[in-house]
């Protein structure tokens, strides 16, 4: 029989062979101490954010928008279930552990992304940014001298095109748009804006992992990121907000508004029935 | 306040709804076709709503790929595809039913005729 046989369906499902967390967890790599603690704070900004957007199921302004918006949810939770797990390594927990059992002073986002989710044009800014400075974040992480980072860096950077790519659209098209829409997405940046700077702040250790290869050194991602980001704003016709970065701007958590209430809503399950499955 | 300004205060974050659902405008629909590996043809996998083709595109990958089953995607809209009515499938197809010697099996092989 010809390998060219035709199929009857267009939605022929298979799994492909990309990294899964589970491999990383059977392969035996282990984390030391201090690149468990970089690995929570890539892990931490993905799972806030997945968490973030997973609110916008059944919300968003169409059908097709809200699995849109699923996806990179999705997508942003395989991240840091890979961090989360690898991060346990070092201290004998699981991603589960690390997700559901820490308290708001011991998780490392930063506020970017913990910033409520707003109307859409909100959430394609905090999407534009993230996205734009996670992409080169994993661009450069993928020449990591730690293997597992670097793995896991080299899956993310595919979706993290997608994501850059998805928010540059909607920001063309919201900018383009109507008299509201552009009012909008340039609210939608101002709102987010005071929250940039903290994506690079060199917060511990990764000064120091940086100085190994082993982390990216997030001050060094400054200057390619705003050029990049004031480069579409301004495609899109938009004005670079002039707003200072907020206060506190280093990874703590002892300024955010926000970080209990995501947290609260994340982890009362897990809390309420530990070690639920189904 | 009117009912209009409640209704619109009490819209979730970002859900941008029309008062009056008549004066919604609808993206327009888009029929999607994947093709699931190299050497195969496109196939059509379903339709999809988005403002234009390039945003149809990123809608169809999202929609219909997200399980691995596709390398390429064609998108078109809905309303330039020219449909053959299912009710006159008697005359468009039927009447090619029965007719064998329309078929090369129908014809018995010459002899003396090697590389037929």
């Amino acid at each position: 029989m010809s390998s060219f046989t035709t199929q009857d369906s267009a939605t022929r499902i298979s799994v492909g062979d990309a990294i899964t967390p589970e491999d990383l967890s059977s392969s035996g790599a282990a984390a030391d101490e201090k690149t468990a603690r970089y690995a929570l704070i890539l892990g931490d900004d993905s799972l806030i954010l997945a968490q973030r957007l997973g609110h916008w199921i059944s919300r968003a302004p169409e059908l097709e928008e809200d699995i849109a918006l699923g996806n990179i949810a999705l997508d942003l939770l395989g991240h840091a279930r890979f961090f989360l797990t690898y991060a346990g390594t070092a201290w004998g927990k699981t991603e589960d552990d690390l997700a559901y059992f820490r308290d708001e002073e011991e998780f490392r986002s930063a506020r970017l992304v913990e910033q409520e989710n707003g109307d859409f044009a909100k959430t394609i800014a905090r999407q534009l940014i993230f996205s734009f400075y996670s992409h080169e974040l994993y661009s450069r992480l993928v020449d990591s001298a730690d293997e597992t980072l670097a793995a896991v860096a080299e899956k993310a950077l595919k979706e993290v095109a997608y994501h850059q790519d998805h928010a540059a659209q909607w920001l063309l098209r919201l900018a383009g748009g109507t008299e509201e829409s552009q009012r909008r997405m340039q609210a939608g940046l101002e709102s987010v804006w005071a929250y940039v700077q903290e994506l690079f702040y060199d917060a511990e250790p990764t000064a120091e992992l940086a100085e190994a290869g082993i982390a990216v050194l997030p001050s060094s991602l400054r200057e390619s990121v705003m050029e990049r980001l004031t480069g579409i704003i301004e495609q899109a016709g938009l004005r670079v907000p002039e707003i200072k970065g907020a206060f506190g701007a280093d990874r703590s958590g002892r300024f955010s508004e926000q970080r209990g209430f995501i947290l609260a809503e994340m982890q009362v399950l897990a809390r309420q029935h530990p070690g639920a499955s189904w | 306040m009117t009912e209009t300004a409640q209704q619109t205060e009490q819209i979730p974050a970002g859900g941008v709804i029309a008062a009056d659902p008549a004066e919604r405008s609808l993206w327009p629909l888009w029929e999607v076709f994947v093709r699931s590996s190299r050497g195969l043809s496109h196939v059509h996998a379903g339709s999809l709503h988005a403002p234009d083709a390039s945003m149809a595109l990123r809608n169809a990958r999202d929609l219909y790929t997200r399980r691995n089953e596709g390398t390429s995607i064609w998108v078109v809209p809905a309303a330039e595809i020219a449909a053959s009515d299912p009710d006159s499938k008697g005359g468009y197809f039927e009447s090619a039913q029965g007719k064998a010697y329309r078929h090369a099996t129908y014809y018995t092989q010459s002899e003396g005729v090697p590389h037929l």
